[in-house]
């Protein structure tokens, strides 16, 4: 990483931070610290400009009133987030993160179009366990998810994995990937649960893979949540 | 039934009357209790599966036995709740501790009906009438979903509104609802007092155009659920203590407010509250009971010295003595009671936390995020439940050292002797009570 402290954007922590998303920035900063890196969290309410500089930005989940304030925000401060910029986005944040969102009320809403994803609301709430499959680095993905969406993606975006237990976007994939940007419906907080999409981010924004940490807590609620669906799902 | 003529003559009034159309329209001594036959059967069908159940061990009998009774009258709650000057507790966070004090307080003029075993559904409320018939009083805990339907068999002299925020993260939206409902029950009731909290915005929303209202303000605890404003989805401006929105939606001026650990009422003077229970969150129930029982007539100064005499609230803060520890149980149902239970803890004492995740707590933990675990650095913790894996993975991040221990009996075991401060979620709490003899 070029400067010596790196930057942990939490975008408008005050609408889009109801599955405790707040808790993905704080994994993000102790995942560097512990390597020996400095690493600060910097909150970027609503009503305030998107500062350009820093390394990372984070989208957390919201209600639909609360996403749209801040997809017309998040709009206006959209070259902030530059091409080199590293950006993920749960839940309501993927969907701001997508090209274009359907509320409740039927109005459709431009996104940030950092992802090719448009998303619709479904016809039954997604409230449980979410398990998906990826490719190393990622492994199996773990997390809760808690929405309405139906999210479709285009051809400029990958899904970030396969849902074995739940719904994900919808139509069997779970999220989406496009450069450094990635979106999920994965919380929990995603990145707690899911140690190598932290790092995976964290690898982008350093342009190099960093050093393994052991977390053997981390591991022990990895194997529990994945046997603790599995269960359910044979049973 | 022992429902008689006694009733009317047994019956004290308030030293003090409410001057208000909905309790003067109840001339003191007149009313004949008679109670229909097929209530009165029916509430005697409820009292025997009570009595049923509490004997076969099958645990909160009240509930069970008002489940019946509702199920063979509808409309027993209009009839055995007719004649009294009832009060309804509502809100997230406090309803047992602000409903037992108020009781406490009101007990001061006459005998109180009230559910304090926490059974805060319609048959509850039910049970807690039936059990007390002769008490021109009842303080009712109510399941904020379920007060529009109470407050209209009822008909509340007052309502307090305590506070609105998510009791599980899997609700999401479902408080915003509950608002809307409550506003428009609110609405419905122009002859019932609203004693409502100023500084939460989904509580000024649904309380703001009530007839009569009264404005307690506690200080902002919870902030976590109202980013958008409840009216309009607009920003909610703070400044200091006072919020807005463009819409006009703003912080009410509260006639009483709470102080530190002084109660200062709408006529300037300050009531010391000296509480026997921990913690602002306490202190603020107790603002809510004195302009409560202020409205029916209980001086606050009388109020608060009986205040004083609650010690525990259905044996949360309760401390119970095993061989060789002491353990302070205490219960935190949502994130907002997590932040105000984790103040009040002790500093120099060992810390268990046990959290479940079974439907009635909530499936999702990501509220483990939103509470300030930062706090119990430096201290001793074991973490326990059957989601303790999660809770660790929390405390990692949040680097306090700990260790996880499943079972939580043998988690105050692993312990030193001496003093143990246990927070639980509610089924974790409700299944460590079972297994702990004398708690
Ligand atoms: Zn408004």
């Amino acid at each position: 990483m070029p400067e010596s402290t790196v930057h942990i954007g939490l975008l408008l922590p005050e609408v889009l931070g109801t599955y405790g998303d707040s808790g993905n920035a704080q994994v993000l900063c102790r995942r560097l610290r512990w390597r020996g890196f400095d690493a600060e969290v910097v909150p970027v309410g609503l009503g305030e400009p998107v500062p350009s500089t820093l390394d990372m930005y984070l989208l957390g989940g919201g209600e639909d009133g609360a996403q749209a304030l801040a997809a017309a925000h998040l709009r206006k401060h959209r070259r902030a987030l530059t091409p080199d910029a590293v950006v993920f986005g749960v839940c309501a944040g993927l969907q701001v993160l997508g090209t274009r969102f359907r509320g409740l009320d039927g109005v459709d809403h431009d996104g940030l179009g950092l992802l090719d994803v448009t998303t619709e609301p479904g016809e039954r709430r997604a409230v449980a366990e979410l398990v998906a499959t990826s490719p190393e680095p990622l492994g199996p993905l773990t997390g809760f998810e808690n929405h309405l969406g139906i999210s479709k993606l285009g051809a400029d975006s990958e899904p970030l994995g396969h849902v074995v237990r739940g719904t994900g976007n919808g139509d069997g994939t779970e999220g989406a990937v496009t450069g450094h940007v990635a979106g999920t419906y994965l919380h929990g907080p995603a990145l707690a649960r899911n140690p190598a999409l932290a790092d995976l981010l964290l690898a982008w924004a350093a342009g190099h893979p960093l050093p393994p940490l052991e977390l053997p807590e981390v591991d022990r609620l990895r194997v529990e949540r994945l046997t603790a669906t599995r269960r359910r799902r044979t049973s | 039934m022992t429902h008689s003529r006694r009733f009317a003559e047994t019956r004290r009034r308030p030293v003090a009357r409410v001057t208000d159309s909905a309790n003067s329209q109840r001339p003191p001594s007149t009313i004949q209790p008679v109670t229909p036959f097929r209530t009165r059967a029916s509430v005697s069908a409820g009292r025997l599966t009570a009595w049923l159940s509490r004997s076969a061990g099958l645990g909160k009998g009240a509930v069970i036995g008002g489940r019946i009774t509702l199920a063979l009258d509808p409309k027993a709650l209009r009839r055995v709740g007719r004649d009294r000057t009832v009060v309804l507790v509502t809100g997230t966070n406090g309803k047992t501790t602000t409903a037992l004090m108020i009781t406490k307080a009101l007990e001061a003029l006459a005998e109180v009906a009230a559910n304090s075993d926490g059974a805060n559904m319609p048959d509850g409320v039910l049970a807690a009438l039936a059990a007390r018939p002769e008490a021109p009083y009842a303080v009712l805990e109510v399941d904020e979903t379920y007060v529009p339907w109470v407050a209209d068999q009822l008909n509340p002299a007052v309502l307090v509104l305590l506070n609105l925020s998510r009791d599980q993260l899997d609700r999401v939206g479902e408080v915003r609802s509950t608002e809307r409902e409550l506003r428009k029950a609110i609405g419905n009731h122009p002859e019932t007092t609203i004693v409502a909290n100023s500084d939460d915005i989904l509580v000024a929303s649904a309380a703001t155009e009530a007839g009569k209202r009264i404005w307690v303000g506690t200080g902002r605890r919870w902030t976590g659920d109202s980013t958008a404003c409840p009216r309009c989805d607009g920003l909610i401006d703070h400044v200091k203590d006072h919020w807005s929105c463009a819409c006009g939606l703003a912080r009410p001026e509260p006639a009483w407010t709470l102080d530190g650990d002084l109660v200062r009422t709408p006529g300037g003077r300050h009531v010391d509250l000296d509480l026997r229970l921990p913690g602002d969150a306490n202190r603020a129930n107790a603002a809510f009971a004195l302009a409560a029982a202020h409205r029916l007539g209980v001086p606050p100064h009388t109020a608060a010295a009986r205040l004083r005499t609650i010690t525990d609230i259905g044996g949360r803060y309760r401390t119970i003595r095993r061989s060789r520890h002491s353990v302070r149980l205490m219960l935190a149902k949502n994130p907002a009671g997590w932040v105000e239970t984790l103040r009040v803890l002790d500093e120099d004492t060992p810390v268990v936390v046990a959290v479940n995740a079974q439907e009635a707590d909530g499936r999702d933990l990501s509220w483990l995020w939103d509470v300030h675990f930062e706090r119990l650095r430096g201290r001793q913790v074991v973490v326990t439940g059957e989601r303790c894996a999660d809770l660790a993975v929390r405390l990692c991040y949040a680097e306090v050292a700990h260790w996880a221990e499943p079972d939580p009996v043998a988690a105050i075991d692993a312990l030193p002797p001496g003093g143990v401060e246990l927070v639980a979620n509610y089924t974790a709490f409700r299944d460590l009570v079972g297994r702990l003899p004398g708690a």
